[in-house]
């Protein structure tokens, strides 16, 4: 410590000025580039919105509206649906996802015969594009002869048009959902109990707990890093949905599987209300922005020593 | 475990720096130089790169203007809305016309549904990257004409025979292609809603398979008996786009949805709601049709398995329906309460507002031929679209494919009593609120009166800003 001080010390009192490097240039040269994209894409577009959803264009002609947008916002009923289908959806599907998730990362996690086969089957519906997934699940809820209905006929079911109706087509898309991106969670919950401390669970053992007394006190808190990733991934990801509401649903039966992002498409896009949709894109921000400071809050307090 | 060894590096590093300057064999001049020396390097790279891929896609830009100066190159963007292979068959259509016109090179780009292509055409006029020309839904006009992207017919069809030819087209199709007496958008890919039926399905109920039924109570009594534990008696899809398959039934009862004005809409006149309410009751009271919505592509599907009798569907899905059932398919005119009637629907070729007029008169001469009498009927027969003016159906090939598939006739019959489709500014918005009126009534515990309220309601307030 005492050299580095004197190091510095010599630096500061140098009688003739050398060129001095500040080291920070090499570090923003470094940023820079990624910082240049980030600015582009992501602040640049943002800060837009927000202006535009100041204003209201028809027929190529803007026209300055203020707050206009946010306070028809409150009075418009698909938006009050939209956001109740919205957390409706995030609120089952990322406990659902998580806890499958973890599951099944629970069960392929030791090496047996066939563990690398299942562990393929759980991660390949990943890959696949979501529209071709959505297709595929469009085909597989099919009344009556959609395998779905097929398979339940087997119990004795009746056929059930799946999307067809606002009672099951949420839920419908929510298995879906599950379906296409346990895998991806599962590849994250796997490195996390591969990195668990071997000698944790083997000290539990030696105190004589049973394997659910192990999971509940040892595995799962040591496990909270990964669950908090994963949770907001899955929260940031449900919130983004889109690409199988547009393929399975469009935003249907009368708006029961409307949800935010798709509405936002649906205004920008089918209907060219773009203040309308920026005001929509601002409230997102928003409500991602709290949710990541939230998780910022939280990753403090989940870290073991 | 990993948080511990980090916890260990911070310890060294709270010692002291020298510590890790001991580690080093050179001095921190040296250091600093090496640092620069690699991120120059670095940097060096990345624009070599750069400047590698840049010049790339640049070089193919040369060979293009090059060539251009001979011939003009055209962009046409076109959709596909009903089941069959038809980009395909666009793209060899589009091929034929290249051949013989050596002077215009046409570039045909498929851009998916209709609602795709309009939102790329959108993206296009915003960017300065738009097509030359396009097929675009005919009730996309009033939106076209808001965003200045489409030029009048009239500029380019001059004189008596420009008139004649503006005039050749099927009245029905132009309900929804003329505003304020110029037409700004031609009939290419026009259809009606017909009715197929399985005749096998009729003779088994004990009907005339060649007496399909005519007014909405033989309809229902006909799908009574259709309806058994193995099919239903009809299907109507109603997932997506309802609004297009609940106005036949206004207009059928004696109101249509939409008039001439672009801003009034007619939602909730006693008539209409009359049509909801038997368009609901045919799956809620009297059980001929499932329950709950039916996708755009699950009915056909359905028809084709055998699953259901009679449905409700574009006349541009007859080549494809025709194709894949492998029983004998009646086609008839939707069933009339006051009166037959069915709203058109389907694509028009527009010529975009680009401002270089040597490509605009080119995609003129490229539109005239796409409707020329003879490419009309060739791509009615292999499409099964309605073809668009009544020389295409004198043609000789036309006459021999209505002799070999007489089904084809019925839409052009129908067009007799063909009104307009839902267009008005706004549109997708207007026919968006009326879809979800229907979709209400259909599957929530909304009466179809209550619905209809609400959407003329939500209808007025939309239109209220266009009102003059």
């Amino acid at each position: 410590m005492s050299t580095g001080i004197q190091s510095s010390a010599r630096l500061l009192t140098r009688a003739v000025p050398r060129k001095r490097k500040n080291p920070h240039v090499g570090a923003w040269g470094m940023l820079l580039p990624s910082l240049v994209i980030l600015c582009a894409f992501t602040v640049w577009p943002m800060m837009q919105s927000a202006v535009r959803s100041l204003y209201s264009v028809r027929g190529g002609v803007w026209r300055f509206v203020g707050l206009a947008h946010y306070a028809a916002l409150g009075n418009d009923p698909v938006f009050a649906q939209t956001l109740v289908n919205t957390a409706i959806f995030v609120l089952i599907l990322v406990p659902v996802s998580v806890l499958l998730s973890l599951a099944l990362a629970l069960l392929v996690n030791r090496r047996y015969r066939m563990t690398s086969l299942f562990r393929l089957a759980f991660f390949h519906p990943v890959v696949l594009p979501m529209v071709s997934a959505a297709s595929i699940w469009l085909f597989l809820y099919t009344p009556d002869y959609g395998t779905v209905d097929q398979f339940l006929a087997i119990f004795g079911l009746q056929q059930t048009n799946w999307l067809g109706q606002p009672q099951t087509a949420l839920f419908a898309v929510m298995v879906m959902t599950v379906w296409k991106q346990a895998g991806y969670f599962m590849v994250f919950y796997l490195a996390g109990l591969q990195g668990l401390s071997r000698e944790a669970t083997e000290a539990a053992a030696v105190d004589g707990a049973g394997a659910w007394r192990t999971f509940r006190e040892v595995t799962w808190p040591l496990l909270m890093p990964t669950t908090l990733f994963v949770t907001v991934l899955a929260v940031v990801g449900a919130v983004q949905m889109v690409d199988q509401l547009y393929v399975m649903t469009q935003g249907g039966p009368d708006n029961a599987t409307s949800l935010l992002l798709f509405y936002i498409y649906q205004q920008a896009f089918s209907f060219q209300n773009i203040g309308k949709a920026s005001a929509l894109s601002v409230l997102l921000i928003a409500v991602l922005v709290a949710f990541a400071v939230l998780q910022n809050w939280l990753d403090k307090k989940v870290h073991y020593e | 475990m990993t948080t511990k060894r980090m916890n260990h590096a911070r310890h060294i590093d709270a010692i002291g720096t020298d510590t890790n300057a001991a580690l080093r064999s050179t001095s921190p001049e040296a250091r600093r130089t090496r640092a620069r020396t690699k991120l120059a390097g670095t940097a060096l790279a990345a624009l070599a790169l750069t400047t590698v891929v840049g010049a790339t896609m640049a070089s193919t830009a040369p060979v293009q203007a090059a060539h251009a100066a001979t011939v003009t190159h055209l962009t046409f963007d076109f959709p596909v809305g009903v089941a069959g292979p038809l980009a395909e068959e666009m793209l060899a259509l589009v091929n034929e016309y290249d051949a013989s016109h050596p002077a215009i090179n046409v570039t045909p780009i498929f851009a998916g549904s209709y609602d795709d292509t309009m939102t790329k055409v959108q993206a296009g006029l915003k960017s300065g990257t738009e097509p030359d020309v396009a097929v675009l839904l005919s009730t996309d006009v009033y939106s076209l004409l808001n965003m200045k992207a489409i030029l009048p017919y009239a500029d380019f069809a001059k004189g008596d025979a420009g008139a004649a030819w503006m005039h050749s087209f099927y009245p029905a199709f132009m309900a929804n292609s003329v505003v304020d007496k110029t037409v700004w958008g031609v009939p290419f890919q026009r259809s009606t809603v017909v009715m197929y039926y399985n005749k096998n399905d009729f003779a088994q109920a004990g009907l005339n398979p060649n007496q399909p039924p005519t007014t909405w109570s033989q309809l229902l009594s006909d799908a009574k008996k259709l309806t058994t534990p193995s099919h239903w008696g009809i299907e109507i899809p109603t997932s997506g786009t309802t609004y297009w398959v609940f106005q036949p039934f206004a207009i059928q009862a004696g109101q249509n949805v939409v008039g001439d004005s672009p801003n009034r809409v007619y939602f909730d006149t006693p008539d209409v709601i009359h049509a909801l309410q038997f368009f609901v009751a045919l799956s809620k009271t009297w059980k001929v049709e499932p329950s709950g919505l039916i996708g755009w592509t699950t009915a056909p599907s359905d028809f084709e398995a055998g699953k259901t009798a009679i449905i409700y569907h574009s006349s541009g899905s007859l080549a494809s329906i025709l194709k894949s059932s492998s029983f004998p398919v009646g086609v008839a005119m939707l069933p009339k309460d006051k009166r037959f009637g069915s709203p058109t629907g389907g694509g028009n070729l527009y010529i975009l507002n680009t401002g270089n007029a040597a490509r605009e008169q080119a995609a003129y001469s490229f539109v005239r031929w796409m409707t020329s009498p003879a490419i009309a009927a060739q791509w009615s027969v292999e499409t099964g679209y309605v073809a668009t003016s009544p020389a295409a159906y004198k043609t000789p090939y036309m006459e021999q494919y209505l002799r070999h598939t007489p089904q084809a006739a019925v839409a052009r019959n129908q067009l007799r009593y063909a009104e307009k489709e839902l267009a008005t500014n706004d549109g997708e918005e207007i026919q968006s609120i009326l879809s979800n009126a229907c979709q209400a009534a259909l599957t929530g515990n909304v009466t179809p009166a209550q619905a209809l309220a609400a959407a003329q309601q939500q209808a007025d307030a939309t239109l209220a800003q266009y009102a003059k």
